[in-house]
């Protein structure tokens, strides 16, 4: 129970109900889908760049908790930040689904998901919206998926 | 609701009931606990667990008979081609073919439904043929099909279902027609549990000269299948989903239809003599089993027919009905929860979804109290699409699952509501 507890934080459960920035922009200049079979999770992420700062960023979708919560934080996160800081930011938040790594204050909020190590067939629920992210900035060609 | 007392009522009752608790012991893997709780495994639509009879068929095999299987002039070879056959001829009792010779082991039901669409269907399928399935079949009983209309420029046509989840028979047989080649109808859903009125389907399709082939995968563990009585050209299954292993599954065929066919993969023992100029193929039914099959695996599914038979396969129906009808019963009841699939001919296969929760979520708070179901849109993407959901939680129940673990489902769903809200 207290690992459930641990990976369903209520700051997760609230974003998961409650997303922040759940729409699509109207003046996106980059944007991706992301796919997880596993369990039929799919989200389109919006970004609109100015130069190298993300000056606005939402997604649509639907998806599990982890997921969504996931999205939703990591749009609430990068807003204003810049493309290296949201890659750097990236990199910590995988050590950190993944154990590797107990993660360090930079990645604010986003320390809810240390819950997440201990699950490790959730860890492609959490870092779905991240893939798709990077996907985006890099062009978005092709839909991202988990497997 | 779709299962009533009336229809456990209907079932014939064989003289004595399934003895559960004397069942489970005879599965070693079920005395487990997960993460500090008793297991209650309720995947079994995915696979189910073995009986210690089957493991140690196996293993006997390996540990005393093992050695490829026919033209050995030694005893083993003999032994192991003995045990092989005669797994074969359970098959043939277990389906109540005509004859051994129309049982082809393969690797499982997949296999042998790409079997009969890149023999039969490649030879028989033609630009603007059409190949006839419904809208609640596994992406095993679609893709096949979709690989043969894209090389043959066929259609694939799809019968479709209500909002119970039953084939609408009406348009089904509007879709049956001089183009169709091929019926390709799974016999009960994974998902919804539906039992399809095989024989009626059968009997329409014969009416217009139509071969039908039956995805027998979740039915041949749930009910006596008998492909004489319901006709059908092809009838495939999977060993590891009637608690044999995993890797091995079965291909019935009728003898005339299997005989006019090409053979599917070529290689040795599928032959009778082989020169650089001309091959002639062998006999039924090695025609269709080119390479070494894997034999242990053949003779773990014979012993998991011996096991199920022992038991009957009508006394586990009557069982599992029962099982159905409490767990339909009492899933019901839960708050915000709704069953996907109330056909009022059903299997022990129940899928849901809850209000406000994704059934992932619903799968891993599962998990933490033992209990293992299936999540996510169980390979029947386009009857996900077709119920508007994107992903189900799905209980499926075998004849070692009880009312208590039905109990414990229910109760973990309570404590689902607890953590997530």
């Amino acid at each position: 129970m207290s690992d459930l507890r641990a990976l369903y934080q209520e700051v997760i459960l609230d974003h998961s109900k409650r997303p922040r920035n759940f729409r699509a922009l109207q003046d996106s200049n980059r944007h991706a889908e992301g796919y997880n079979p596993l369990c039929g999770d799919r989200i389109t992420l919006y970004v609109k760049l100015d130069e190298d700062r993300i000056a606005d960023i939402g997604f649509q979708g639907s998806g599990c908790a982890i997921s969504t919560a996931s999205a939703s934080l990591l749009t609430e996160t990068l807003k204003g930040k810049t493309t290296t800081e949201a890659e750097e930011l990236f990199g910590k938040f995988h050590d950190l689904v993944t154990g590797k790594a107990n993660g360090d204050a930079s990645l604010g909020k986003l320390a809810v998901f240390s819950g997440v190590s201990e699950f490790p067939v959730r860890v492609k629920c959490a870092t779905l919206a991240w893939h798709t992210l990077k996907s985006a900035l890099e062009g978005g060609e092709k839909p991202v998926t988990t497997e | 609701m779709s299962v009533t007392a009336q229809h456990v009522a209907g079932i014939s009752r064989p003289r004595f009931a399934l003895d559960v608790e004397h069942v489970r012991e005879d599965f070693p893997i079920l005395t487990q606990r997960i993460h500090g709780k008793p297991l209650v495994y309720l995947d079994n639509a995915a696979t189910t667990q073995k009986p210690r009879a089957v493991i140690e068929a196996e293993q006997r095999f390996y540990l005393r008979d093992n050695s490829n299987i026919h033209r050995g002039v030694h005893e083993l070879s003999d032994r192991a081609t003995n045990a092989y056959e005669e797994a074969r001829d359970k098959v043939r009792r277990f389906l109540n073919a005509q004859e051994s010779r129309e049982i082809i082991f393969v690797r499982g039901t997949t296999e042998a439904i790409n079997l009969v669409a890149q023999t039969l269907g490649r030879a028989r399928t033609g630009a603007g043929d059409e190949i006839l399935i419904s809208a609640m079949e596994h992406h095993s009983n679609i893709v096949p099909w979709q690989i043969l209309c894209e090389e043959k420029g066929a259609r694939l046509r799809v019968a479709p279902i209500n909002d119970r989840g039953e084939l609408i028979l009406e348009e089904f047989l509007k879709l049956l027609g001089p183009r169709t080649r091929l019926v390709s109808v799974v016999h009960i859903s994974n998902v919804l549990g539906t039992i399809n009125p095989v024989k009626a389907i059968v009997e329409a399709a014969h009416r217009l000269g139509i071969p039908v082939l039956v995805d027998g995968a979740q039915a041949a563990p749930h009910q006596r299948v008998d492909v004489q009585d319901l006709d059908c050209d092809f009838y495939a299954f999977s060993g590891h989903k009637i608690y044999g292993p995993t890797g091995v599954g079965v291909l019935y065929g009728k003898a005339k239809l299997l005989e006019a066919m090409p053979p599917y993969q070529g290689g040795g023992d599928m032959i009778s003599s082989v020169t650089f100029e001309k091959t002639t193929y062998n006999t039924l039914p090695y025609k269709f089993e080119a390479g070494t099959p894997n034999v242990a695996g053949v003779v773990g599914l014979g012993a998991a027919i011996d096991y199920i038979s022992e038991i009957g396969l009508e006394r586990i129906a009557a069982y599992e009905v029962e099982l159905l009808a409490d767990a339909t019963e009492k899933l019901s009841r839960v708050p915000g929860l709704r069953i996907i699939g109330t056909a009022r001919e059903k299997a022990a296969v129940i899928s849901f979804v809850m209000d406000g929760l994704h059934p992932h979520d619903v799968g891993t708070v599962l998990d933490q109290e033992g209990i293992a179901v299936r999540t996510g849109h169980h390979c029947a993407q386009p009857l996900m699409d077709r119920f508007k959901v994107p992903a189900t939680t799905r209980a499926s129940f075998a004849l070692y699952n009880t009312r208590q673990e039905v109990d414990a489902l229910v109760e973990g769903l309570n404590k689902v509501r607890e953590v997530l809200g």
